[in-house]
């Protein structure tokens, strides 16, 4: 479980985030969704310390981010938590299967495991065992997600932080990402928290979605709820695009089934 | 032409490794600081600026000034240890070389590790950070391996710059490539001067080379590219070295001597004398005229050969002059009792300053001594060496005379008397010895006033040198042993254009000529 309790966060006297108070559920898949600059990538490195928040504080399964002794904080929090952004920032003088055993060697994990681990990585995000010989230069650009995706899983931590994981990727593979992550997601009962821009996206893959807007809560709820309907005229603007869209798909549907 | 590259070619060995050693030891060591420099620079802005501004400011001090700079920065220093601890430390060769080279060496080394470390991507550093490695880690696995090309490119810069720049560790007592270089110059022996930029240009360029494979290797991860690097340079260093293993190199006596002509063909003549007696001899060549004297009375060079009214004026900063036997008895005793100085005796001969005209010029002015030439000085010209004007004989002789030339002009001795005889300069200071009075056709101005001291050449010991029976026996029979003509023709054999002579052959056809027996 994750909570955010009354934080905030000031840069240069503006304040970014905040007051934001919000709990997440062990095991549910929340996107954080707004517009650049609402705070969501703030909030999300409050979650593992690589923010610290100005007043307010965060809890990670029963422990306060930064209350950890000194000689293992911040970085220990981190190792049990997965970290993807968009840039993936994989390694570029390690090879893949170098990029995925990071995590492990830092957990302290013996080698016979860590190798065995990354084998096992590369099925799980469905990609042949000699990539992990490879730079990650001589890597598409698809590759390269899926291995920055697998590097983050690869101490098998509870919970997944992902900051525009998919968003360098041409639509189709996107969405074939998206729904490939949405299964692990099930399948190893991780805990998610997925900051985008693109409501379809959140939509799509989330259980529950938090809009926010100038570090603030606009609206919060799962997805059907707020495409039905929601007060807030910002949140009714947001969710137009896709509720569009998904008329016009089903009249053209309609429209190939009469013709 | 054969002759001199040949003997250029067998001073490589003992030149080429003391550069080596050298130039090695400054770069590590401006590594072993600059790294850990570099990276806390790379972090932090407060300690970045201010020592990039160091390491840019060591940079605009010329090389040659600040290898000067650490010999009485050192001696002081030895002062205090003897103070405190009871023993010194030599102030001269070595230390002061290294000191400087490694101040030398650290700008390119630091900037490339602030630069290489702060151009790591930042997406790689954040996924450092994210997945939770520690400061050190992400140092150690990410920045530093990303940034070794940046780095090793700063090591190359730095490994050129030192390699040259320790050509000019000469002048401070070190052996070097520079020696070639330095006594070249001065004995107009341009193969010895080619031969030692070649030498030293040839060295800086194969270690640029094998640490350019490093960095490739390093950049286009290539593993056999580091190690072919890697192995070429431990090889040239060993083979460089290893005259330093061969031999043995604590030298029982040392040698020194000022950067002229005569010094060098007298420092050899003592050398040769000393080796005749079984002991290892090294020399100390190049020293400056107040940087020999404190050699000597520290200890770091055993014995030298020095000139009465130099001693007189600037050692012991006497602006008379008594004559020449009050001059060398004050000497005498003033030194030994002073620094423990002992003066062994005249040679015979002198080598004054003097100032010199071409003869035909001065005829045509009508000047015949200094008296003379007061009244025309100012629409002439005064070439002098390095360091006659600010030595303490011009002012005395200046003030004497009322001169007042027209333009005053410092040259290296050689090219001097190449000014006087283009026309550049219309009178020089002269040295009395010198073989190229005669040669030149030049007349020396006599001094009615006796307004500059006698220079008779004395042969000065140590503390220590001075105690040692040996030595004293070996030398003795140099007192009053070489007149002025000998020494003017053992001179001009080494300072003319054609059928020059090195030192060692010089001082052998000396100690002949004047009959003395090895």
């Amino acid at each position: 479980m994750i909570s955010f309790d009354a934080v905030t966060k000031i840069y240069g006297g503006r304040r970014v985030v905040g007051p934001l108070s919000l709990v997440i559920p062990k095991g549910k898949f929340v996107a954080l969704l707004g517009g650049s600059g609402c705070g969501k990538t703030t909030s999300l490195k409050m979650i593992n310390g690589l923010v610290t928040p100005d007043s307010g504080r965060v809890v990670v399964e029963g422990r306060a981010v930064g209350a950890e002794p000194v000689s293992e904080a911040p970085s220990a929090l981190r190792r049990r938590i997965g970290y993807v952004f968009q840039e993936v920032g994989l390694f570029p003088h390690m090879t893949v299967a170098e990029n995925l055993a990071v995590g492990p060697r830092l957990a302290g994990w013996a080698a016979p495991r860590i190798a065995a681990r990354a084998a096992e990585l590369l099925s799980l995000i469905a990609l042949p065992p000699d990539v992990g010989e490879r730079l990650p230069a001589a890597l598409s650009g698809g590759q390269r997600q899926r291995v920055g995706l697998a590097r983050a899983l690869a101490a098998e931590p509870a919970v997944m932080l992902m900051d525009e994981p998919f968003g360098a990727l041409d639509p189709v593979l996107r969405d074939g990402l998206g729904q490939d992550y949405r299964a692990l997601h099930d399948r190893l009962g991780l805990t998610t928290v997925m900051v985008t821009h693109d409501v379809m996206e959140a939509l799509l893959l989330a259980d529950r979605i938090v809009v926010l807007d100038a570090g603030v809560i606009l609206a919060d709820g799962p997805p059907g709820a707020l495409l039905a309907d929601h007060p807030d005229p910002v949140v009714r603007a947001l969710m137009e695009t896709p509720r569009r869209q998904a008329r016009r798909l089903e009249a053209l549907a309609a429209g190939a089934g009469h013709g | 032409m054969d002759d001199r590259f040949a003997a250029a070619w067998a001073l490589l060995p003992g030149y080429l490794s003391q550069h080596v050693l050298l130039s090695l030891c400054a770069l590590l060591l401006g590594l072993a600081i600059s790294l850990p420099l570099g990276v806390a620079a790379s972090r932090s802005a407060a300690v970045r600026w201010p020592s990039l501004f160091v390491a840019s400011l060591i940079q605009t001090i010329p090389s040659l000034a600040l290898l000067a700079m650490f010999y009485p920065l050192l001696l002081a220093l030895s002062a205090v240890s003897v103070a405190w601890f009871g023993h010194g430390f030599p102030a001269l060769g070595f230390a002061p070389s290294l000191i400087a080279l490694t101040l030398y060496s650290m700008l390119p080394i630091l900037r490339n590790a602030v630069t290489g470390i702060r151009g790591v991507d930042p997406a790689a550093v954040e996924a450092a950070d994210g997945m939770g490695m520690t400061s050190r880690q992400r140092l150690l696995w990410v920045e530093l391996p990303l940034a070794a090309p940046v780095i090793m490119a700063g090591m190359r810069t730095a490994a050129v710059w030192t390699i040259g720049a320790a050509t000019l560790s000469t002048p401070v007592g070190q052996t070097s490539l520079g020696n070639y270089i330095f006594s070249g110059l001065q004995t107009e022996n341009w193969v010895y001067v080619t031969f030692g930029c070649v030498a030293s240009a040839v060295l800086a360029l194969g270690a640029d080379q094998l640490l350019g494979l490093i960095e490739s290797g390093l950049s286009a991860r290539r593993p056999w590219r580091i190690w072919a690097g890697a192995i070429g340079l431990l090889v040239g260093i060993a083979a460089a070295l290893s005259p330093l293993m061969a031999t043995n190199t604590t030298a029982t006596y040392k040698v020194g001597a000022k950067n002229f002509s005569e010094q060098y063909i007298l420092a050899e003549l003592m050398a040769s004398r000393l080796r005749a007696t079984g002991a290892v001899v090294s020399t100390k060549e190049d020293l400056g005229s107040a940087t020999a004297y404190r050699a000597l009375a520290s200890g770091e060079v055993d014995v030298y050969i020095d000139y009465s009214g130099t001693l007189w004026a600037n050692v012991l900063g006497h602006k008379d002059n008594p004559g020449r036997a009050a001059v060398l008895a004050g000497l005498t005793k003033t030194l030994k009792a002073r620094d423990g100085v002992t003066v062994l005796g005249a040679v015979g001969f002198e080598n004054a300053y003097a100032l010199a005209m071409r003869a035909d010029r001065a005829k045509a002015l009508g000047i015949a001594s200094v008296a003379d030439l007061a009244g025309k000085a100012p629409s002439l010209k005064l070439g002098s060496d390095l360091e006659f004007l600010s030595r303490p004989e011009w002012a005395a002789i200046r003030d004497a005379y009322g001169l007042n030339f027209a333009k005053q002009t410092s040259y290296q001795p050689t090219f001097m008397y190449r000014a006087l005889a283009d026309g550049e300069a219309d009178v020089i200071s002269a040295f009395s010895s010198d073989g190229r009075i005669a040669a030149d056709k030049l007349v020396i101005l006599s001094d009615p006033k006796g307004a500059l001291p006698p220079y008779d050449a004395v042969i000065l010991l140590s503390p220590r040198a001075g105690q040692d029976a040996r030595l004293r026996k070996a030398l003795t029979p140099l007192v009053g042993a070489i007149s002025v003509s000998a020494m003017q023709a053992a001179n001009f054999s080494i300072d003319r254009d054609t059928h020059k002579l090195g030192p060692a052959e010089a001082a052998r056809d000396l100690a002949k000529s004047v009959g003395l027996n090895p």
